[in-house]
């Protein structure tokens, strides 16, 4: 296609010239171009938070962001969590509270409540509630995605 | 009957918190699901819908469709072989002929190269339809004067015999004494009708298959799904193919509920990949997976209970009409769940129910966790509540009065096996506090009011039939594979702490298998609250034979009578009180595989058969395509939810959820509490915000923007798991299924804390607002 644009995504700290679509969004290119198929699709119209993303240090929804929009802006993926192969805590503590059942939100969950502690390093319960509350999970019940940000803040503090 | 847990068994994780084996992937992005996969030359399927509810097609013409560059195949109901496929009726194609049932009903597919152009070649497919009466109402659906969807029904081959009434696509009645002659008797009696919403399943994750073949004509799918056997044996039999000809693997799946059970998009993923000799994926939207796909059944139920001055429950009457959809899948069982569940776990001596799947112009309705209980419960515990408020009694006395207890046989004279209603009805009255909140106007927000409301409940676990093999590798550690598909529940975690367990080996040492049908066993699916009780049954007692055929091998290595063997820690086997007379795993698998014996291989498959077959002469027992006494164990809970009530605007919201549960034995205790957490949750969604709403015929809210479920904020953070463990004799260490009752009493509970708060009671779930408000203007104690 003619109209298609070349756009130079940074994502996880590596630099990407892409050619894509002015329609596409990230997620799409994320997903299809770069195989970062860590970030989820559950709506495609920015309600479920499946597909949340780090971009220059806001939670934003891949879903409802253009890749070339995108140009020159520091994205972070779930991919690009890992620090020298070792979960960073919040991860770990998904991981041990049980945070997470079937998996496909937890992702959008961790990048969500990742940009939550980064503007506010001691939430309460309350401030969780109320901050991830544009997460969808259709399988814990929230209690241990919950406690597993808890768990984490108290890893963090200790 | 309860038992004691064998505590000889070294190193046992069980009834610990034991983290997810799949946790590093699932949080690292590294889980591949479905549609995160692909393959080289991979074609991108799209789904075509009816337009219309009900219709004849008149004539297709999909030449410009094909004519699209990049366009590489468009099916429509005529290029594929006549196969009927269905579990209890056969009524489906893979893609509508002749005839269209739902809006949304498939009716042609595409492939291309790319997924923009394949719904670009959907657009270019030209259907001419003649729009037929639509049946949309399904009491009217029986009527003899309603126009027939399923024309060609004589023609099903179906498990059962259908009704005679149009449209009827289950009937089935029950009956114990008999409630009529019973009335006159009866010092008081409620009476009402509810009505209960389709309910969307709303895995997180869509619909997703994608499908290879290869040089043989050999397919393999991998998909989001439930079942690698069910699958198989659909896709087979929609092909035409024998089931050595279907491959199915099951990658990570991101929810199912139900609504992934039997089969979703594979067969006609298959036929594209067929069709193009390439790999299809297709993953559904949202909005064509909400009009496409399954949902809870949405109903109506008549219900009269009758009891005396004192609370003995002496009667019910109950009439369940469930909405089935077009096409049967698991309604033939749903709907008579519903009325074997329609009693409450109560003794109710005189019984009748009759229970109706009908099928009408509306996306088909499914198993959907809870299977028909949820709706009939939250008629049964209502009235239970309703005759309380007449006596004057308190709720909860009253249950304790009826409830099932010792040698009392449940509804159709199925033996209980353990009688643990009252047990949780007391745990669950002790943590909320019931007394004194009941007691009491509960203190409020000024404009809004409290209320305090119980469910308790019962549902099965069990059911069908399950295998699993346990291989000792040469290093002394195993393999499980017993074919049951994780589809976040924990089963991977569970199935290999018992093998772990029954072994004395560190989890570290268990490697479980991907269900795989070229590999696995058996097993029926992820449904029923079955694979705790079913698969771990089948892994223990295959870990078992393995641990006999190691002592084989170590009898012979230490020299001893098998007697005077024992397990120990980490994969080892010792001589009793010689603590030096000890050899690993790996020995007896060395001397297996190089000297004496052969490999190692434990294997175990069952069916669930129940202990005592039911009598149909001591009752009316009528067209169940499984027999009650087929269904499984019985397991029992109680809920109680505390809610607050916004007087002016009506909006509920629950602020504090109990839910004690009999659950044998946790095997995995956080994952025990995950599953009624998220159960209760998805079940207030269904007793405040969710139902799928049609207009003539089209769902008008398929997104998640317009169809709500609970989000973190909308649901308390205080919802209290109060587990009760009484093992269960036929149970993998006393195990039971957890993962369907929990959702069974949110909506009663719900509606019932409702009624205390502001004294009206609401039949019409979910209880949106105006709902609310409405029942509260009728009611004039208000």
């Amino acid at each position: 296609m003619t109209n298609k644009q070349i756009v130079k995504l940074e994502v996880n700290g590596d630099t990407h010239e892409l050619l894509v679509q002015p329609t596409q969004t990230l997620l799409h290119v994320l997903r299809e171009q770069l195989q970062l198929t860590g970030t989820k699709c559950g709506c495609n119209n920015g309600v479920c938070g499946s597909c949340t993303i780090i971009v220059d240090g806001q939670a934003v929804r891949a879903c409802l962001s253009l890749a070339v929009a995108s140009s020159e802006k520091e994205i972070t993926t779930i991919e690009g969590l890992e620090e020298n192969g070792k979960l960073q805590s919040l991860q770990q503590a998904f991981i041990d509270k049980q945070g997470l059942q079937c998996g496909f939100c937890t992702p959008g969950m961790i990048m969500s409540s990742l940009a939550l502690l980064a503007k506010n390093p001691s939430p309460s319960i309350d401030d969780i509630r109320e901050d991830l509350s544009g997460n969808l999970c259709r399988c814990t019940g929230y209690v241990k995605i919950a406690d597993a940000v808890m768990s984490a803040i108290e890893v963090e503090q200790s | 009957m309860s038992t004691q847990l064998d505590h000889d068994v070294p190193n046992t994780s069980i009834g610990k918190s034991i983290p997810r084996r799949e946790g590093p992937e699932k949080v690292s992005g590294k889980a591949i699901y479905s549609d995160d996969m692909s393959m080289n030359g991979m074609l991108h399927g799209a789904l075509l819908g009816s337009p219309y509810p009900h219709a004849r097609i008149v004539s297709i013409d999909k030449s410009k469709a094909e004519a699209l560059p990049g366009v590489k195949a468009v099916l429509v109901g005529e290029d594929l072989p006549f196969n009927y496929i269905g579990m209890f009726i056969k009524d489906q194609l893979a893609l509508a002929r002749d005839k269209v049932m739902y809006v949304g009903d498939p009716v042609a597919a595409v492939a291309a190269t790319e997924l923009s152009i394949a719904k670009d070649a959907l657009r270019l497919i030209e259907i001419e339809y003649e729009e037929l009466e639509p049946v949309l109402d399904p009491e009217a659906a029986l009527l003899a004067d309603s126009p027939v969807i399923h024309d060609k029904r004589a023609d099903y081959p179906t498990m059962f015999e259908l009704p005679k009434e149009p449209n009827g696509c289950c009937y089935t009645e029950l009956m114990e004494g008999d409630p009529n002659t019973i009335w006159d008797q009866c010092d008081v009696i409620v009476e009402d009708e509810y009505t209960v919403p389709a309910q969307y399943h709303m895995y997180m994750e869509p619909v997703s298959t994608l499908a290879d073949v290869d040089g043989s004509g050999k397919i393999t799918i991998w998909s989001s799904m439930q079942s690698v056997g069910r699958v198989q044996m659909y896709v087979a039999a929609a092909m035409g193919l024998p089931m050595s000809q279907i491959r199915v693997i099951a990658p990570r799946i991101g929810g199912g509920f139900g609504g992934k059970c039997e089969f979703t998009n594979q067969p006609i993923t298959a036929f594209l990949a067929q069709a193009t000799g390439k790999p299809v994926k297709m993953t559904l939207s949202r909005e064509d997976d909400m009009s496409m796909m399954k949902s809870r059944h949405g109903g109506k139920i008549y219900m009269k209970t009758g009891a005396s001055k004192d609370g003995t429950l002496l009667a019910r009457d109950c009439r369940i009409i469930l909405d089935g959809g077009a096409y049967a899948d698991e309604s033939p069982e749903v709907s008579p769940i519903a009325a074997l569940f329609s009693r409450g776990p109560y003794r109710i001596p005189n019984m009748r129910v009759e229970a109706w799947s009908v099928y009408t112009n509306r996306s088909r309705a499914s198993a959907f966790r809870g299977f028909g209980n949820p709706q009939a419960t939250f008629a049964s515990e209502s009235q239970i509540d309703d005759i309380a408020d007449k006596l004057g009694m308190d709720p909860m006395t009253l249950r304790q009065k009826n409830a099932l207890e010792g040698d009392d046989l449940f509804f159709c004279g199925k033996r209980i096996e353990s009688a643990s209603i009252q047990a949780c009805l007391e745990k669950v009255k002790q943590a909320s506090g019931w007394e004194q909140k009941r007691k009491q106007t509960l203190p409020a927000p000024p404009g809004k009011r409290r209320g305090i409301g119980i469910a308790a409940m019962s549902h099965i676990c069990g059911l069908l039939a399950s295998g699993a093999n346990v291989t000792l590798n040469e290093d002394g550690t195993v393999t499980v594979n017993s074919g049951c598909v994780d589809i976040g529940q924990g089963s991977d975690t569970l199935l290999s702490q018992i093998v772990a367990s029954s072994l004395g080996l560190d989890l570290s040492q268990v490697n479980h298998a991907n269900a795989d049908s070229d590999s696995s066993p058996y097993n029926f699916q992820t449904s029923a609250s079955r694979t705790t009780y079913m698969s771990g049954n089948a892994v223990k007692k295959a870990s078992e034979n393995v641990k006999e055929q190691i002592f084989k091998q170590a009898e012979q290595i230490l020299e001893c009578a098998e007697s005077d063997l024992e397990l120990r820690p980490g994969g080892f086997v010792g001589v009793k009180g010689v603590p030096e007379a000890v050899i690993p795993f790996a020995a007896a698998a060395g001397r297996s595989i190089y000297q004496e014996g052969g490999p190692i291989m434990g294997t175990h498959n069952w069916i669930y058969t129940p202990e005592d077959k039911m009598d149909p002469k001591r009752m009316l027992l009528k067209g169940f395509a499984m027999m009650p006494d087929g269904v499984g164990i019985l397991t029992f809970a109680a809920q109680i939810a505390e809610v607050e009530v916004d007087e002016v605007t009506g909006q509920v919201e629950v602020l504090e959820y109990w839910a004690a549960h009999d659950v044998g034995q946790a095997i995995n205790l956080a994952s025990v509490e995950g599953q009624i957490q998220g159960g209760v949750v998805q079940s207030i969604g269904y007793a405040l915000f969710e139902e799928m709403l049609w207009d003539n015929g089209r769902l008008i809210n398929p997104s998640m923007m317009d169809y709500k479920i609970p989000g973190m904020a909308d649901v308390p953070y205080k919802i209290h798991p109060l587990l009760i463990e009484m093992p269960e004799d036929s149970a993998p260490f006393g195990a039971k299924g957890v993962g369907e009752i929990c959702c069974v009493g949110p909506a009663p509970a719900i509606t019932n804390a409702i009624k205390h708060a502001v004294g009206a009671r609401v039949t019409q779930i979910p209880a949106t607002p105006e709902r609310v408000l409405d029942a509260m203007q009728n009611n004039s104690d208000c």
